[in-house]
């Protein structure tokens, strides 16, 4: 049901199952219904976060980004001194 | 104004990789929510939820060198996002582990009891917000491994493929799961939905 759904199942089954729901008002209208869930859903756009849990995030990833730059000029002055000793 | 550049999730990537961090900022900006979401599908709670998209960002951003770039970011952010959303379910249940891959399924879930016709455009009979409370509430409703199929299928439209591979799971358990997702929030909506037709001159 989901292929078909989807419009990806193969022709004959497609046929059928059109048949069959064209002819049977129950799988009508679970068919018809379940279609118009997929609409609904579709592309719908999460919330916005919290303002507080966004600061919350921007602050740990700023500190993460920050301590990744001291390791790296750490590790260069580290290259720079050795290269002034040798 | 100048329009907003559209959004290049390749070349950002590669100008994060680089050491350019306001890139990764940018690809902060345009998935937190969407990592927010699953997370919260996934531990079904706030504070939980935060603890992952924390930790998943922290981690795609410290493991940026390890990421090879034959799948899409995306999907490998998801792929971290799960994963830890998952230690938080191990962490509250010690005696059991879990994973996306338990079998629930009892088939029960996935009877049809609601046999109603609805509108054509069901939605458009509440506001924006209610609607978003609406669907909320139901894809919240579910067991997380379909709501997380179902988010990255049908609301976000990823592949098949994609989201086997973002999740973790074989294709055919991604097929399998979005079915009984998908008639389970029809049977969900349907008290919404359904076409009020002559039940309406009941309350006139």
């Amino acid at each position: 049901m989901s292929e078909f759904l989807d419009g990806t199942c193969d022709q004959a089954m497609k046929r059928d199952l059109e048949k069959h729901v064209n002819e049977c008002p129950n799988c009508w209208v679970v068919f018809d219904t379940t279609k118009k869930t997929l609409k609904v859903f579709k592309g719908m756009e999460p919330k916005e976060l919290p303002s507080a849990i966004r600061d919350r995030l921007m602050n740990a990833l700023t500190k993460k980004m920050a301590a990744k730059k001291c390791e790296h000029s750490h590790q260069d002055s580290h290259e720079h001194s050795e290269a002034a000793t040798s | 104004m100048p329009e907003p550049a559209p959004f290049d999730e390749a070349a950002l990537v590669a100008r994060a990789r680089s050491g350019d961090d306001s890139a990764f900022g940018d690809l902060v900006n345009h998935y937190e929510r969407r990592i927010f979401r699953l997370a919260k599908n996934i531990t079904q709670n706030d504070e939980d939820a935060e603890d992952v998209l924390q930790e998943s960002f922290m981690k795609a951003y410290g493991n940026l060198d390890t990421f090879q770039g034959n799948s899409k970011f995306y999907t490998w952010l998801v792929r971290i996002a799960v994963n830890e959303a998952l230690m938080k379910l191990r962490k509250r249940k010690t005696d059991k582990t879990v994973s996306l891959d338990e079998q629930l399924d009892t088939g029960e879930d996935t009877l049809v009891r609601e046999i109603a016709v609805w509108d054509d455009n069901p939605e458009q009979r509440y506001s924006q917000d209610e609607i978003r409370e609406i669907l909320d509430k139901a894809v919240a409703s579910l067991e997380p491994i379909y709501s997380s199929v179902f988010q990255l299928r049908d609301v976000e439209e990823l592949s098949t493929e994609e989201t086997a591979e973002a999740l973790n799971i074989s294709v055919p358990a991604v097929k399998s799961r979005l079915l009984r997702a998908r008639l389970q929030l029809r049977e969900k909506l349907t008290r919404f939905f359904q076409r009020k037709g002559d039940d309406v001159f009941a309350y006139l």
